[in-house]
């Protein structure tokens, strides 16, 4: 569909449209309300004012920063939608609403601006999400990385218990629901300066429908983190510390593809710290495990689910540890900021 | 991954693992060159799999801890230089220059600081910005010094005139013999670094061993080479041997890569240099011939000046650490006020350096190696 | 120093000029780069090389490879007297 918006009056979105004027409203009307389509709460007040919800909530916000915008297996709009999608699912919440606000830099192209909101719409109704609020704002040229994205996003919680790191118990398996750091190489390998033909997508998918998979199997769920910047090493330590256990996982075990294992090698990077967008790790009882990765697989998005370790006790300083190749622990530690490849 | 996975069979680690305790007869202290050794040998946990009579020092083969503070604040000062876009290796991000600023801080000030895989890719992006000016911060040993070369004469063969190169490569064998003729070296066998050894061969060891009476093993990088190579060296330390040996037969010759050779010596030459923590090292150094100095970025950016900072408040001892006389853990300020967030030194910097490696390897509780070996 | 990885030369890039400039695609078990083979003049496609920096400083040899692992495979699987540290 091509963008209503007349691109030829205005190809590239200018300072005025961010003003809060005439463009600003014809951006709105003219792009943003045609790309979201009927997953748009038709208000044009300050906020919207949502039906009350059954279930508790669950409330999340996000910023999303990623570049370049657009990448094999998605683009920001889609990574906003989901990554809000998927905190909520992480909190056992179905995702109901979601508002967005756009930072944009003068100079980004109108068409660029059009897909990516398209995007949004498609990932928004493929989700049943309905988009309550938006706001944008315009920054000189120089500022902005092109678009940022923030989000918050309201769900109800449909878990029984409240799922979370003090859930979780001694002797609990974890399970990650498929292979790593597709989304980090998938970006990374794309960006000038570190260029390798490699066939991986990022992963960017929804994980809802697994996590509600597991809920109406009647799992008890104790834990859910998305492995998001940081990867699976980071999420572990995070739980680790959070929830006050001791959790040991395996090297042998992890899933990770071929050609993100080559591209790893070839960059120095630890593929436990390479950022997905689509996996996430669970904690269930060990006499649950085997039905849940049974559960896990038959859903198209965990397919390649699998159990990589187990909570060894409960302790007032949680560490998570990696037993590797040949026999030896050692602990898992936050990684220090951006992955980059090394020479050394 | 072919010539990858095979190196890593657990089977075969364990063999090696258990043939190295039945030759030890006493204890004995190995260093191991390179940082990407260090790495897989820490990541792996290898120096758990061998007797307690063997004690693994970290040499100062990584060129990211090496590099002078003074190169840093030069590259901190050419990449503030309007209309100047800085390419570097990722693992330089971090290292902190004289004072406590990195590049990572110094881009966050406006400088396009822009991390590349290889000095070619920094050639292809001069190519690309014809307006602007490319500077590659040169750094690593006689493995990477190459990869320069070519990139420097891929410029000139364009005729590039916005590309330059902020030199600091660095030599290993003045380094070795650096360290062994000093009054505290603890070193008694060495593992050479193996990719080094793939473009130089192994000849200039040849004299070194000799003279300080020190088994040196080129060893490659995977787990079985490392140990491998361990292997080796302590079966010649207890026949009192003292030759070079290569573990890394499939990957290295006597005599080295001769185009490599051929081409460093057409654009470098061998220069003293100071290395970080380590002082002067006499031909420990390489620098652009005259010829090759139009591409020198220190000249091109001589009145660029560095943005003043301030000191940390202690000073780091990675020069100990990088000597082998001092351990990360034995460190008053390791884990505390020096960690991968704000280090002290170069060898705190993620990833690359000794004490970055026991850090994300290591946790507080299991530093027995604060212990000596003896007391364990 | 030194993260130098093995890779299988696929082809040589046909665009290349002057030896210097020897280029050819290497595969590392599923991912591709365009790496310089200037350095390894003797080096065809079929052979394994070790990549350092978007270059090719080593051809590997697969025979050495072999005597190397078969020395590790000759090593006594057993019995050992020392006690390894935990």
């Amino acid at each position: 569909m091509q963008c209503p918006l007349p691109l030829a009056d205005y190809p590239r979105v200018t300072l005025a449209h961010g003003g809060g004027g005439r463009l600003g409203r014809r951006l709105v009307s003219e792009l943003f309300a045609p790309a979201f389509g009927n997953a748009l709460i038709d208000s044009r007040h300050d906020g919207a004012v949502l039906d009350a919800l059954a279930a508790p909530l669950a409330f999340t916000t996000d910023g999303h920063v990623v570049r370049p915008l657009f990448f094999p297996g998605g683009d920001i709009g889609k990574l906003a939608v989901l990554g809000t999608v998927n905190d909520l699912a992480m909190c056992g919440a179905r995702p109901r609403h979601l508002s967005l606000s756009f930072v944009i830099e003068e100079g980004l192209a109108m068409e660029t601006l059009w897909r990516i909101a398209c995007s949004i719409g498609v990932a928004a109704r493929e989700n049943d999400l309905r988009i309550a609020a938006g706001d944008t704002k315009v920054v000189e040229q120089g500022r902005g990385d092109g678009l940022y994205i923030g989000t918050a996003g309201i769900g109800e919680v449909m878990a029984a218990a409240t799922i979370g790191p003090r859930a979780v118990q001694a002797g609990d398996a974890i399970l990650v629901s498929g292979d790593l750091g597709r989304h980090g190489i998938a970006v990374l390998t794309r960006r000038e300066g570190f260029a390798l033909d490699v066939e991986v997508d990022s992963d960017c998918a929804p994980l809802w429908g697994p996590v509600a998979a597991l809920l109406e199997a009647g799992i008890e769920v104790h834990c859910l983190r998305d492995l998001t910047r940081g990867g699976l090493a980071a999420a572990l330590v995070e739980i680790a510390e959070d929830g006050g256990v001791e959790l040991e996982i395996d090297e042998t075990a992890i899933p990770v593809s071929p050609p993100v294992r080559a591209a790893c090698e070839v960059l120095g990077l630890d593929p436990l710290l390479v950022a997905n967008e689509g996996r996430f790790v669970a904690f269930v009882p060990r006499h649950d495990a085997a039905r849940a990765c049974a559960v896990l697989r038959a859903h198209p998005l965990a397919a390649g689910a699998t159990v990589v370790g187990q909570v060894s006790a409960r302790a007032p300083r949680g560490r998570a540890w990696l037993r590797g190749l040949f026999g030896q622990a050692r602990a898992l530690a936050m990684p220090s900021g951006e992955q980059l490849p090394r020479i050394c | 991954m072919k010539f990858v996975d095979e190196f890593r069979d657990p089977a075969l680690a364990q063999r090696l693992a258990e043939s190295i305790s039945a030759s030890v007869t006493r204890p004995w202290r190995l260093m191991e060159i390179c940082g990407g050794q260090t790495h897989a040998l820490l990541r792996h946990g290898l120096d758990r799999l061998l007797p307690a009579g063997i004690e693994l020092l970290h040499g100062p083969g990584c060129p990211v801890c090496v590099t002078p503070a003074e190169v840093l604040d030069q590259a901190f000062a050419i990449a503030l230089t309007p209309g100047t876009v800085l390419c570097t290796f990722g693992d330089m991000l971090r290292v902190p220059g004289n004072g406590q600023l990195d590049l990572f801080a110094i881009r966050a000030r406006g400088a396009d600081v822009r991390p590349v895989y290889s000095p070619l890719d920094a050639v292809a992006l001069a190519r690309a910005l014809p307006d602007r000016q490319v500077v590659f911060l040169a750094v690593g040993f006689e493995t990477t010094a190459p990869a320069t070369a070519l990139a420097v004469r891929e410029a000139r063969e364009a005729g590039l005139a916005n590309f330059s190169l902020l030199v600091a490569h660095v030599r290993v064998p003045p380094a070795i013999d650096a360290l062994l003729s000093a009054p505290d070296n603890r070193v008694q066998g060495f593992l050479a670094a193996g990719h080094v050894c793939s473009v130089m061969g192994w000849r200039e060891y040849e004299d070194l061993a000799a003279r300080h009476r020190v088994p040196i093993v080129v060893t490659g990088f995977e787990p079985l080479d490392l140990l491998d190579g361990i292997r080796r060296c302590v079966a010649q330390l207890e026949a009192g041997a003292a030759t070079v040996e290569n573990q890394y037969a499939r990957a290295v010759t006597r005599d080295g890569n001769a185009a490599a050779q051929a081409l460093l010596a057409e654009v470098f030459e061998v220069v003293d240099c100071p290395w970080r923590g380590l002082g002067v090292i006499a031909g420990g150094g390489l620098g652009l011939r005259a010829a090759w100095r139009d591409f020198d970025a220190a000249s091109r950016y001589a009145a660029a000046v560095a943005p003043a900072a301030t000191a940390a408040d202690e000073p780091c001892r990675s020069g100990e650490v990088l000597r082998g006389v001092l351990k990360p853990p034995q460190c008053a300020a390791f884990g505390t006020r020096c960690t991968p967030e704000h280090p002290l030194g170069p060898t705190m910097v993620s990833g690359e350096g000794a004490c970055a490696a026991y850090f994300r390897y290591r946790s507080p509780v299991d530093h027995a190696d604060a212990m000596p070996a003896a007391a364990r | 120093m030194c993260l130098g990885v093995p890779g299988r030369i696929d082809a040589l890039d046909d665009t290349a000029g002057a030896a210097c400039a020897r280029r050819g695609r290497v595969d590392f078990g599923g991912v591709q780069r365009t790496v310089s083979l200037a350095l390894v003049p003797e080096a065809v496609p079929g052979d394994y090389v070790i990549v350092h920096a978007g270059i090719a400083i080593a051809r590997l040899d697969e025979a050495r490879a072999l005597e190397t692992l078969a020395l590790l495979r000759e090593l006594p699987s057993s019995g050992a007297s020392g006690q390894p540290r935990a």
